[in-house]
């Protein structure tokens, strides 16, 4: 039985838009970006040394799963997470909770779900939809990234949950069991925003926040001495991950800058409304960045590509960034 | 960025769906703008899909020539590597490697054929084979 009440919503992310939706079905209403604010998932992270699929890891948000827990976290939502160790018990358990009537986040593979296209199915196993219902053989699936909702074989999704590997989903499912009806927006938001400035700015490792993106730029000015094949393709790379995957634009600058101004709007706060113009800002240097990366890859094998300019441009970039938390520290 | 900005340049790596961007108004009200597209992705992209496919081309012809069994390239032609199926099949990769041997696949047990097969999504009589010219870069 689908459920009757549920609404998809199209959303730049999986996994803020998944609790965005699960959040307003169950009766807090609640838009992504404050999902993805109040959880407190803006991040930057660059770690040389752990590689997926032969690039290093370029994070512009925290873990996967950080923005369930962070919601549990914050504002006191309690989910129920499950695992399985059997895939045949995985899915009887879906089934079981989709004939309760309720609402299911799952977490999955993208290359093994056939309703996404070709072009976007790469080895990433930490997505998130949500099923909503079982018509014969097949899941109503909302998947946030998409515009309307799609349909899945009862197979594929099987397979999609139970993917081996780096983040391996093990059937993850989760729904909530407790979700608060009003929030406390002035101690909260003030307390998630301080965190977040502050995690960005003072890290104690080299390689996250703001110091994540110098090292970054500073790897990029040190490509002069890599095979022209490895530094396109690192530099398409971090692209990637800054625009291609469900960021919203710019990294998920774009959604705090999104979620900074709401939630000045709730609190009445001037000073979240001005950081959230300057994030803005800050946003579109990154895609700035981007465009330059775009130009460099383009170039013919004869031209050199201006590696340095590219690392002078991402830390400004990162300087710039930077000004956005000392405000709101 | 702005709502009018946001770039609609109907890419090809999108295939005809659309992304959520957040993008303020004339106001500077922030909302969600269904984009179909920025160029500058569709690039970035393209580059690794060409990459995965470019891999998997190298890798049918090292099976042409007996160098690795046919395992070696349907690692490929799905988008892994040896990391990635070592890790999806739960084998480890200096196991992983010796299998990826003609003479040494050609004896694994009925058991690990088709842990392999299960792993990447095909049937043991395709794992076990080239496909014919012109099915590579899946």
């Amino acid at each position: 039985m689908p459920s009757q009440t549920f609404e998809h919503t199209h959303s730049a992310h999986c996994e803020s838009g998944v609790m965005s939706s699960m959040m307003r079905h169950h009766g807090l209403p609640l838009s992504e970006a404050m999902v993805f604010g109040l959880s407190g998932a803006l991040m930057f992270a660059y770690i040389p040394f752990v590689k997926l699929g032969g690039m290093p890891l370029i994070a512009y948000r925290s873990m996967p799963k950080a923005i369930i827990k962070g919601l549990q976290k914050n504002l006191g939502v309690k989910m129920k997470m499950q695992t399985f160790a059997d895939s045949q018990q995985g899915t009887k358990a879906l089934d079981d909770l989709l004939d309760q009537g309720e609402i299911i986040g799952v977490q999955s593979s993208v290359f093994w779900l056939p309703y996404f296209p070709e072009e976007m199915r790469f080895h990433f196993n930490a997505h998130n939809l949500i099923v909503y219902g079982k018509e014969g053989a097949e899941y109503l699936i909302s998947d946030p990234v998409f515009e309307a909702p799609v349909r899945c074989q009862v197979k594929a999704l099987e397979k999609a949950r139970f993917v081996k590997g780096v983040m391996a989903p093990k059937g993850l499912l989760y729904y909530p069991v407790k979700v608060p009806e009003t929030i406390d927006y002035e101690i909260i938001i003030s307390k998630v925003v301080k965190k977040t400035a502050k995690a960005m700015l003072k890290t104690p490792v080299p390689i996250a926040g703001i110091r994540g993106i110098r090292a970054l730029a500073k790897s990029i000015g040190k490509l002069e001495k890599k095979e022209l094949r490895y530094a396109k393709l690192f530099l398409g790379h971090i692209v990637r991950m800054q625009e291609e995957i469900g960021t919203g634009g710019a990294g998920f600058r774009f959604i705090y800058a999104s979620f900074l101004q709401e939630a000045g709007t709730i609190i009445e706060s001037d000073k979240l409304k001005e950081a959230s113009q300057i994030m803005t800002l800050v946003g579109d240097q990154w895609r700035e960045f981007a465009l330059m990366i775009a130009k460099a890859i383009r170039s013919k094998k004869s031209q050199k590509i201006d590696f340095i300019a590219l690392q002078t441009k991402l830390e400004s970039v990162a300087n710039a960034e930077a000004e956005v938390y000392k405000k709101l520290l | 960025m702005e709502s009018a900005a946001v770039p609609q340049d109907n890419v090809s790596t999108l295939a005809n769906h659309k992304k959520a961007i957040y993008a303020t108004s004339v106001t500077g009200e922030y909302a969600i703008v269904a984009s179909s597209g920025w160029q500058v992705e569709a690039e970035v992209t393209t580059q690794a899909l060409q990459e995965l496919e470019r891999l998997a081309e190298e890798a049918y012809e090292s099976v042409v020539v007996g160098k690795f069994a046919p395992l070696y390239f349907h690692m490929y032609n799905q988008r892994m590597d040896l990391s990635t199926l070592a890790q999806a099949s739960g084998i480890f990769k200096w196991r992983l490697k010796r299998h990826l041997k003609p003479s040494v696949f050609a004896k694994l047990s009925q058991e690990l054929i088709e842990g392999y097969a299960e792993t990447l999504g095909l049937s043991v009589e395709e794992l076990c084979r080239l496909p014919q010219r012109g099915g590579s870069g899946a």
